[in-house]
């Protein structure tokens, strides 16, 4: 399959080989789990149930609340013991609203959706999946099922399957088209159904081959999936990059893939997607790979949602040192954890507890100008730039500079030889920016308020006075009349 | 456990490389054509590069107390790397105050002045050359022939002493003094002699290529001098693109002219291999400060940088001209910076989004 160039990224070390041949296990089950109520972008799920409650795995515990939103089940079989805040893997390391669920240790299913087997509808196949409660599997965790109704609004030819996973360390997609090979096809072939396309491409970075290999085998069969091994170069997962890459389209700024008629999902999707409309089954556990230098066993999981960060170390033997850096997702694009209590949630990829030596931070030393970071952007921007626009305050020049073009991968700050924490800057004058076009938009929505009311005022005090000139005219009118008589 | 602390962002992974080792990477390419180079001219180049790399580092130690900067910086090894590259670029035989002002020139006015490392608009070590080329014109271009360290020609620690800091009577370099081919040919052309007469006898390019040559402190040996920039290129310290960019700005041009008239212009390969151009191409121009950031604009760069050095040898006043070809392209690297920018993915040159054109039609 012919590529396209893309440019930029860097070639991270992979440090694959700790879990790239370690089979998923099944994690046990904890003894408490907790189920936040965002696991998805989006607005947070309604909870359904309330303490006390006893309910069997699979069964819906939170219903989507709105368009973009996605449902939450119960992952094992037990008792609701409260509905309320709990510590979750969020940036601001504040807790927020989640259902706590205490495992009776039967791990008893409900009564599975019934299967809609190979051949169902489009429509179907995006209803059963936003039932289910599926998000991107692969981080970014936007509910499915939207993008699955994307023809509606899109016209559609191509969809990508992103197996490229760039991240180093993580294996589980690596994993999951190994062992479930048949599985993630058949979750493909929906996919491509829902949306309606002739065309799936399954993008697989080079390091994989066994991978590659597995599935090429399996969508032989299969005349609309083709098999893209990618070059293994970070962030070949972006998905406007992987896009180009694929298809030599480039996504116009500001717009979406579907805009130029691709729809990219994760390949973990596509599982998730056949378990629940050929087994009928939501989205209850993932797969996600705990490694890193801190951790004595490093290996893939199979992971009930809600599950503590500390019960999969405790699987994974512990720690061996206090790690420099507890991580939910990769290296290069994932959040630090401020505690092990944080649940397993369904956008979480991995779980790595990183000693110094791999992450290799260091003092920052100022910026020489020397290029690198220009060469690693795979946007074209010049982020050191943007970076001292960001320092001296300058959020407009910061803008102009493409501030809001940048995907946030941190192919900058992996090279840069000064470690300027270029990223962080980004972060936080988008937050910045953000917080003043929200500002901005109270302030006009204040403004037009104000004035609509000045208007309605003005109208009616007109409109009174031109009654009351009705009246007085009306009133004169007849007392002429009366006076005539 | 749950932690209190700054939040960060990541990638929580680093390619390994980093401003201090950086620098010991650039020591240590230029290390064998040093210590080549030392061992060249004897004990006076010995002490020529000491009181220079000396004061660089005493004037940047100076100017962060001033600024009130941690001394820290200094462990980046900026100022001794500016203060070699200076010593490499004088004659051998200059007297101590040549290193000595010219290193505190460098870092005083070449890069405090504008705020310290990275801010610097010119390369530090080439404003402290030129300023002393014109300030200094007899000791700046007073060469002498190679009297390698262990030869019976070569001066001994006193009479070293007397050439660098005079002590024990001034040693008369005049009876001494060579000139390098560069410098012979442009002189002879000067006169009206033609290049195949000027060049007859006494320049072996093979000789000239290996560094057993007139010429400045480091500026006698372009193999080992190639030997330590291919060592930065394959460690992607540097990036080949402005070494290439200025060896062929040099060559082509110069090759363009020998064609037409052998005997007033010199081979391209004369030029370009020099060692003064290759230790330019290599350590001057590649200076990842006052350089362009874009791989095109150090095209452009590199490129201008070849061109200027080429007309500076042939038309201008100086036999060598990479320390005022290197800060004419400083002084148009910011306007290059603006002007040669990568396009924003999804945007185009002008940065306006691209248009959505959809697909199949």
């Amino acid at each position: 399959m012919r590529l396209f160039r893309i440019k930029g990224g860097v070639h991270p070390a992979e440090r694959k080989d700790a879990t790239r041949e370690k089979a998923v296990e099944d994690a046990p089950l904890a003894a408490r789990l907790v189920l936040p109520l965002q696991q998805h972008i989006g607005a947070p799920a309604k909870p359904l149930v309330k303490p006390g409650d006893r309910v069997l795995k699979g069964q819906p515990i939170a219903a989507p609340a709105g368009p973009v939103s996605a449902a939450i089940h119960a992952s094992t079989s037990g008792t609701v013991e409260s509905v309320g805040p709990q510590p979750v893997p969020h940036p601001s390391g504040l807790p927020a609203p989640a259902i706590v669920l205490i495992p009776d240790g039967r791990d008893a299913w409900c009564e599975p959706m019934l299967s809609l087997g190979p051949y169902a509808a489009p429509e179907a196949i995006a209803e059963r999946v936003a039932e289910a409660g599926i998000v991107g599997l692969g981080g970014a965790t936007f509910p499915s099922a939207v993008k699955l109704n994307l023809r509606a609004r899109h016209r559609l030819d191509t969809l990508v399957m992103n197996g490229a996973e760039c991240e180093p360390f993580l294996t589980c997609d690596d994993r999951l088209m190994r062992e479930h090979t048949s599985e993630l096809i058949q979750g493909v072939a929906l996919m491509a159904r829902a949306l309606g396309v002739s065309r799936a491409v399954i993008a697989i970075e080079r390091n994989k081959p066994e991978a590659t290999a597995a599935m090429t085998g399996a969508a032989a069969a299969y005349r609309e999936i083709a098999i893209a091994p990618v070059p293994t170069r970070y962030p070949m997962g972006s998905e406007k990059h992987l896009v180009q890459a694929l298809t030599g389209r480039e996504t116009p700024a500001k717009a979406l893939t579907a805009d130029i008629g691709v729809v990219v999902h994760n390949i973990a999707t596509a599982f998730a997607v056949y378990e629940a409309v050929i087994l009928g089954r939501p989205l209850v556990s993932r797969i996600l790979t705990v490694s890193g230098g801190a951790i004595a066993r490093p290996t893939n999981l199979r992971v009930p949602l809600g599950t503590p960060i500390r019960h999969l170390i405790d699987v994974c033997g512990g720690l061996t040192e206090t790690p420099q850096e507890l991580l939910s997702g990769g290296p290069m694009m994932g959040q630090p954890l401020r505690s092990t209590e944080i649940p397993t949630v369904k956008g979480m990829n991995g779980v790595l507890a990183l000693l110094p030596s791999d992450t290799r931070r260091g003092p920052a030393h100022a910026c020489l100008r020397c290029g690198t970071c220009v060469a690693a952007c795979p946007c074209g921007l010049l982020p050191f730039e943007i970076a001292a626009h960001v320092r001296n305050g300058d959020f407009a020049a910061a803008l102009e500079a493409g501030l809001m073009d940048c995907i946030g991968c941190g192919s900058c700050a992996f090279a840069c030889p000064s470690r300027i924490p270029l990223v962080q800057s980004f972060h936080h004058a988008k937050g910045h920016v953000a917080a003043e076009a929200r500002r901005k938009q109270r302030a006009d929505e204040a403004k037009r308020l104000a004035q609509a009311k000045a208007e309605r005022e003005a109208r009616l005090a007109a409109e009174r006075k031109a009654e009351m000139a009705r009246k007085k005219a009306a009133a004169d009118k007849a007392r002429a009349e009366a006076g005539a008589e | 456990m749950i932690e209190k602390r700054p939040l960060i962002a990541g990638p929580f992974a680093h390619a390994g490389l980093s401003t201090p080792m950086v620098m010991a990477w650039v020591m240590i390419a230029l290390t064998p054509a040093t210590v080549f180079g030392l061992g060249l001219f004897g004990w006076p180049a010995i002490f020529l590069f000491v009181v220079t790399v000396g004061t660089a580092v005493a004037a940047e130690v100076a100017c962060l107390r001033l600024a009130g900067k941690p001394l820290a910086t200094l462990g980046d090894g900026s100022a001794v790397l500016s203060g070699w590259i200076l010593a490499l670029s004088l004659p051998p035989w200059a007297p101590w105050w040549i290193g000595a002002a010219g290193a505190a020139i460098a870092m005083v006015v070449g890069k405090h002045v504008f705020g310290g490392l990275g801010q610097n608009l010119f390369n530090p070590a080439m404003v402290a050359r030129v300023a002393l080329l014109i300030s200094f014109p007899l000791e700046m271009t007073r060469y002498v022939a190679p009297r390698p360290i262990h030869s019976a020609v070569a001066p001994d620690v006193r009479e070293a002493l007397a050439v660098t800091f005079g002590i024990g009577g001034r040693a008369d370099l005049d009876a001494v003094s060579s000139a390098s081919l560069l410098g012979h040919a442009k002189t002879e052309l000067a006169r009206g002699v033609p290049l195949s007469d000027a060049l007859a006898g006494g320049f072996d390019p093979w000789q000239l290529f290996l560094g057993n040559a007139v010429g400045s402190l480091g500026e006698t040996s372009a193999l080992l001098l190639l030997l330590g920039g291919a060592l930065l290129l394959a460690l992607r310290v540097i990036s080949w693109h402005v070494p290439a960019a200025l060896l062929l700005g040099v060559a082509v041009p110069a090759a363009a002219c020998h064609a037409l008239d052998p005997e007033r212009f010199l081979p391209p390969l004369t030029h370009a291999l020099a060692a003064s151009t290759v230790f330019g191409a290599l350590f001057i121009a590649t200076d990842l400060v006052t350089s362009p950031v874009t791989r095109a604009g150090q095209l452009i760069y590199g490129a201008g940088c070849g061109v200027l050095i080429f007309v500076i040898r042939t038309w201008g006043g100086y036999p060598e001209g990479m320390a005022f070809a290197v800060l004419l392209m400083n002084a148009a690297t910011p306007l290059i910076d603006r002007w040669v920018r990568p396009r924003v993915y999804g945007r185009d040159r002008k940065g306006r989004p691209l248009p959505v054109r959809e697909a199949g039609r």
